[in-house]
């Protein structure tokens, strides 16, 4: 083949040309979507939750009954037309008491993980930035927080309070579980500290409160999300374990951990009383944990490529 | 010579997110029996690809080799070998050191049981026996109080200790080659000194082949029989190591010589930089990969890949200057006596 | 003479590992910088010298000793004066993966000087960045980018730029290319070199790479095991080295010679360094030095001043024929 000899003219390097990005340009959180919505079991865990969520809102409503309205002319009906999912032994409708229970358990979950987060994420925080003696004193003190079973606890709170109220359960199984967080975060932030750009900052003369507010925290923001999503389902499991022995959400009032403890005992007839609350129960905290998954891979600064 | 290795048309992608990742974009090369054969580059070029390409180590799916590449050591492809056949050829055959020791070696186990375990692996051996071995080949590699080393575990030893001990266990089968990916990239002067000797004393001792993977032009030049030169996933430039550093062809070559330090340069001039960065390997390519940093860039050099073209019974350069009509230039670098 | 802006005396740090057992990552090291030189720090890793870096502008608080600044002492500085003598000094780090923070863009992370030191609009802070994004050889449009979208010699200037935004005199440049390509350190070192003559810089250079420190340096301090063992200008230093560990570093750069007949005679490398937690006594260079007789493993050699502006702690120092001919 000829090539031409015009096409051997020397034309050197042109300015601006090497230096050019030529990626397009992905922001964090559109480019945590894309690989989030990679992980398809992930997905679909969320679309889950998502539906869980708005029943739990709606449901009651859906259903035309109330939960806590007994109608003794309809005990113990199997799953029909207008009890979608039959009603228990007072009568009371199935459907509207899942989605009852259902609030009071996701709130337990949420407000927990909550609550644990920021007094976790606060405590631990502080103790990594300041550092040397009083980090090693309060990181002892949650040490020894966490070796305290969480059942004594429970049923110390509930006696000494004299109370078994959604709020008094919420308290007893959050005055300690913060410490995991506690630890979880501290560790992160001691990882933080050592990098470079904390020590840049450092050097420019960049305030305390600053460097945590802008540089600390929002380096382990993605780490905290993940770590309520998986919080999440444990503060439901507690819950619905508490209730199921009875130190739980008190009658009329209920949840799924209610629920299942109720149905329980008439569990050989009536098994379809006892299948739906569990299966709640499975489906939320199986939901959480595989879009925990699915966050913790696409929030991963390491794994960005 | 007898070629051990031959590479043809290797091709290897990876896929990410953004698109095919053309990491090595078609390379051709081959190993003589106890030669040393160094891939220089930067980061990018595909050298450490390529080497782990010639193990097998690249992972699917992410990665793919493509279907019109060979491999071929001693005849057989390496790229058809069944899992049993593998284990046979990496290690027996081929074995490799990797930058990082500690990646490769088990925390957990002490260096001696490593060792000994990578020879009742490969050989016919009891365990007692394999223990002697291992004491042999940590002698060999020159550690200090081989008896205390064998049941050390690997933290307990300074980097270039593990080093030593890394390249121990890729020699206790007596491979026939041995793929160094950047030995020393990690270790401090004095210690590349030692662990490049030694490498090269056992390279004759047991007429082991070395594919030497690194950036360092100074470690090549004293250590590489033949040298290619890579950029971009491409071979530019290979040929001797004589050739290389004496008669380079291609100006990727010459400005990579022209921006090494010199000890006795005046100090605070200008050194000699290449302009930009290399190319995204996730564009096409079309044309020679090193056009945009080029100062001889022509036109034809943006629009169609240059053939290889021989210089010498072993030197060959891709490049359009190599072309007939191409001007005539003065070599861009001269080597100063 | 010019005169000197930095000056280190008898600095030690050291770190305590356990109740028993302390590293003594920097001990008794004197020298000074002077304004406008560009001070070169070599050793192996391990030896103090990006400890000295950093106990030097104040990260880490000394155990021991003194550094003056303009003849003010820096770890007792008045309240007030602690943040005009962080905007004078500043510090280029080594890795440019872990040295910008992955959330901010490029603009902010570079703007987080301007904001702390000097009041500025918007607009003026904008066109502040733009500046120095161009004086560091980044187009503008890097501005929006996060730091993972860019190659490590483009986040090396990024850092430059965050260091200069503040107008320091004084940068402690740590080392600043060892994570970089070669054909991307040359651009480095030629920036920093450029920026050196624009601003009339004083740098600290901390690298293991001799050959880079000696093309950037006006003069050396070698560091071993938290000693200084030698310090002299950059052409003294690498024409004549008087102490063994300098000689046995310089011997050990593979030299870009293929021809082993052209190549210069290399000393022999013994050993390897020793643990900084359980020097050995004496000389801390004892245990791989091949000259060692017994006061080197009894006394502690000081630095003294053996030629003009050539500084050897060694009880024998001498030239080394092989080193010197290249």
């Amino acid at each position: 083949m000829e090539i031409q000899s015009n096409l051997f003219e020397m034309i050197g390097i042109e300015e601006n040309e090497t230096d050019v990005i030529s990626r397009p340009r992905v922001g964090y959180l559109a480019d945590a979507w894309r690989r989030f919505k990679l992980n398809k079991v992930a997905v679909v865990a969320m679309i889950i939750l998502a539906i869980l969520i708005f029943m739990v809102l709606f449901g009651q409503a859906i259903s035309g009954y109330n939960f806590s309205d007994m109608d003794k002319t309809a005990r113990n009906l199997a799953p029909n037309g207008s009890h979608w999912f039959g009603t228990d032994k007072l009568g009371r409708d199935t459907f509207a008491r899942v989605w009852q229970g259902g609030r009071i358990s996701l709130a337990i979950g949420v407000i927990g993980a909550l609550v644990s987060t920021v007094v976790g994420c606060l405590y631990g925080g502080i103790a990594a930035y300041i550092g040397g003696v009083v980090d090693d004193v309060m990181m002892r003190i949650v040490e020894i927080l966490i070796s305290v079973p969480y059942l004594i606890v429970v049923i110390l709170m509930s006696v000494i309070l004299q109370s078994k109220s959604v709020g008094t359960l919420l308290l007893a199984m959050t005055i300690t579980s913060w410490c995991g967080m506690a630890r979880f975060i501290h560790a992160q932030m001691l990882q933080i500290k050592g990098q470079e750009y904390i020590l840049a900052a450092q050097v420019l003369g960049e305030r305390r409160w600053r460097i945590v507010t802008k540089h600390m925290i929002p380096n382990t923001l993605s780490v905290v999300i993940v770590s309520i999503t998986f919080d999440i389902p444990g503060y439901i499991f507690s819950e619905a374990f508490l209730s199921f022995i009875g130190l739980g959400v008190q009658s009329p009032d209920t949840s799924w951990g209610a629920l299942v403890s109720e149905a329980q005992s008439t569990f050989i007839f009536y098994p379809y009383q006892l299948l739906f609350p569990a299966l709640m129960i499975a489906l939320t905290m199986l939901s959480f944990t595989l879009m925990g998954d699915g966050l913790r891979d696409a929030l991963d600064p390491k794994l960005r490529k | 010579m007898e070629k051990i290795l031959e590479v043809k048309n290797l091709e290897v992608s990876f896929h990410t997110y953004a698109g095919e990742v053309r990491a090595v974009r078609g390379i051709n090369f081959h190993i003589h029996k106890g030669e040393t054969l160094a891939f220089v580059g930067e980061s990018g070029s595909g050298k450490t690809v390529t080497a782990k390409s010639i193990m097998r180590l690249l992972k699917a799916p992410l990665a793919e080799i493509k279907e019109s590449s060979s491999i071929l050591y001693k005849g057989r492809e390496v790229l058809q070998m069944n899992k049993t056949e593998l284990q046979d050829y990496r290690g027996n055959d081929v074995s490799m050191i990797f930058q990082d020791p500690m990646t490769f070696l088990n925390p957990t186990m002490t260096c001696g049981d490593q060792i000994i375990e990578s020879f009742i692996l490969h050989q016919d051996i009891n365990k007692r026996e394999a223990r002697q071995k291992a004491l042999e080949m940590l002698n060999v590699v020159r550690i200090p109080d081989a008896e205390k080393r064998l049941d050390a575990y690997p933290h307990e030893l300074s980097g270039g200790m593990r080093q030593r001990v890394m390249i121990a266990m890729a020699l206790a089968c007596s491979p026939s080659i041995l793929v160094a990916d950047e030995p020393t990239t990690a270790l401090d002067v004095t210690i590349q000194a030692q662990i490049m000797a030694l490498l090269n004393a056992l390279k004759v001792k047991f007429d082991t082949a070395i594919l030497l993977v690194t950036h360092d032009l100074g470690v090549v030049s004293n250590f590489a029989d033949r040298i290619q030169i890579m950029y971009a996933g491409k071979v530019l430039e290979e040929g001797t190591a004589m050739e290389i550093f004496y008669k380079p062809q291609h100006p990727y070559t010459w400005a990579l010589l022209k921006s090494v330090p010199k000890l006795s340069k005046h100090n605070k001039q200008e050194l000699y930089a290449l302009k930009g960065t290399p190319p995204d390997l996730i564009l096409p390519l079309e044309h020679c990969p090193f056009a945009a940093r080029c100062e001889y860039c022509m036109k034809i050099c943006r629009t169609a890949m240059p053939d290889r073209t021989k210089i010498t019974e072993t030197q060959y350069v891709s490049c359009w200057l190599k072309h007939e009509k191409a001007p005539v230039i003065e070599p861009g670098y001269k080597r100063e006596v | 003479m010019s005169e000197t802006l930095i000056e280190v005396k008898n600095l030690s740090k050291h770190f305590k590992i356990s109740r028993k057992l302390v590293l003594k990552a920097v001990d008794h090291v004197s020298f000074e910088i002077k304004r406008g030189e560009t001070f070169g720090l070599v050793g192996e890793s391990g030896c103090g010298k990006t400890t000295c870096g950093r106990t030097l502008i104040n990260l880490y608080s000394a155990t021991d000793g003194q550094v003056l600044y303009n003849g003010q002492d820096i770890s007792h500085l008045p309240k007030g004066k602690v943040l005009d003598y962080k905007q004078r000094i500043q510090m280029i780090f080594q890795d440019p993966y872990s040295s910008l923070n992955p959330r901010m863009t490029i603009s902010e992370i570079i703007a987080q000087g301007l904001n702390i030191h000097f009041k500025m609009s918007k607009r003026e802070q904008e066109e502040k960045v733009n500046a120095l994004m161009a004086d560091v050889g980044l187009t503008a449009s890097f501005g929006n980018r996060f730091a993972h979208e860019l190659s490590g010699g483009q986040r090396q200037r990024v850092g430059i730029a965050r260091a200069l935004a503040v107008e320091p005199e004084f940068i402690v440049c740590d080392e600043p290319i060892s994570a970089l390509d070669v054909s991307i350190q040359a651009q480095i070192i030629n920036l920093l070199i450029k920026l050196q003559k624009e601003r009339k810089l004083t740098y600290l250079f901390i690298s293991h790479d001799l050959s880079m420190v000696k093309h950037i340096s006006d003069r050396v301090g070698v560091m071993y095991l938290g000693h200084m063992v030698e310090i002299a200008t950059s052409l003294n230093l690498f024409d004549e080295p008087l102490h063994p560990y300098t000689q046995m570093l310089l011997s050990a750069i593979p030299e870009a010679e293929p021809d082993p007949a052209k190549r210069r005679k290399s000393v022999k490398i013994e050993g390897e360094v020793p643990s900084p937690i359980t020097p050995p006594p004496g000389c801390k260079f004892s245990s791989r030095c091949v000259y060692v007789k017994d006061q080197c493993k009894l006394e502690v050699p000081t630095l003294k001043e053996i030629r003009p502006d050539h500084f050897v702690a060694c009880h024998f120092p001498r030239v080394c024929e092989e080193v010197s001919s290249c």
